[in-house]
């Protein structure tokens, strides 16, 4: 096999912020892959019974998990707005450099809106949340 | 060292025919996740998540098991497939990617396994 350059390279192009989103979707990404084994956590401890759930509400809203909880969420809105990026690319809409470099900007914009919007409903002190 | 050159080596055989079964794998389970998890990220907006009772009542409820069980399986499926790009790209002895690809089909297998029976316990609950 010749020492050919493979994808990805990361190091050879000139910065454009656009970069910064397709490496950011992976990122992302990786870190949701763990998110499922917390989603999993969570509902195997509600199958598990009453006490077994009360511990693991604790354990989820205890300081250090929660910033994991926010990081989630985070990754989830980016990966969700970004991913329909995806999706229009994939369906042959928005690949012109300009289009493209544009939605990246409204792409960080629509995400930074979902996550904090959604992180006010659902982290914000309410009833029966910790 | 062979003398064929590497076009000659693949001339001929065809198309596997099945190269694109990642791609659009991915593109299927991205497009049942849009619906999937924006209605479960309501629905826990929606809970008060402290409370078994009602959390239990909620995941058992309607056809709340059925859409969570497509969930479980979209996230699996899209995670798994992301995830092996991902080995692909970045680990390159054999061996260890390898052993990497094969523990990333396993991993997502156990997470939808255990998930599903989880699901299934809560859901049957009332029935047994």
């Amino acid at each position: 096999m010749s020492a050919r350059p493979l994808s990805p390279h990361l190091s050879v192009y000139r910065f454009v912020h656009t970069l910064v989103l397709s490496i950011l979707h992976r990122i992302t990404g990786v870190w949701l892959s763990i998110g499922l084994c917390a989603l999993v956590y969570w509902l195997a401890s509600a199958a598990a019974g009453e006490s077994e759930y009360a511990r693991a509400s604790a354990l989820l809203g205890s300081g250090l998990v929660r910033v994991l909880l926010w990081l989630w969420l985070a990754a989830y809105c980016y990966h969700f707005v970004n991913g329909l990026r995806h999706l229009a690319w994939d369906a042959g809409f928005g690949l012109e450099r300009l289009q493209v470099r544009r939605t990246a900007r409204v792409v960080v914009l629509v995400a930074l809106i979902g996550f904090v919007l959604l992180a006010y409903l659902l982290f914000c002190p309410r009833a029966g949340v910790p | 060292m062979s003398l064929r050159s590497a076009l000659g080596v693949v001339l001929g055989r065809g198309a596997a025919g099945e190269g694109v079964g990642h791609w659009w794998g991915q593109r299927v389970s991205a497009l049942m996740l849009v619906p999937l998890s924006v209605w479960f990220a309501v629905a826990l907006v929606g809970l008060p998540l402290n409370d078994y009772a009602a959390v239990s009542i909620w995941i058992a409820g309607g056809w709340n098991p059925v859409w969570l069980a497509l969930l479980l399986l979209a996230l699996c499926w899209h995670s798994r497939l992301g995830v092996q790009v991902v080995i692909e790209d970045y680990v390159h002895a054999p061996a260890l990617k390898l052993a990497g690809l094969l523990s990333n089909s396993a991993a997502h297998l156990l997470v939808l396994a255990g998930g599903l029976y989880a699901l299934l316990r809560v859901a049957l609950r009332g029935a047994t």
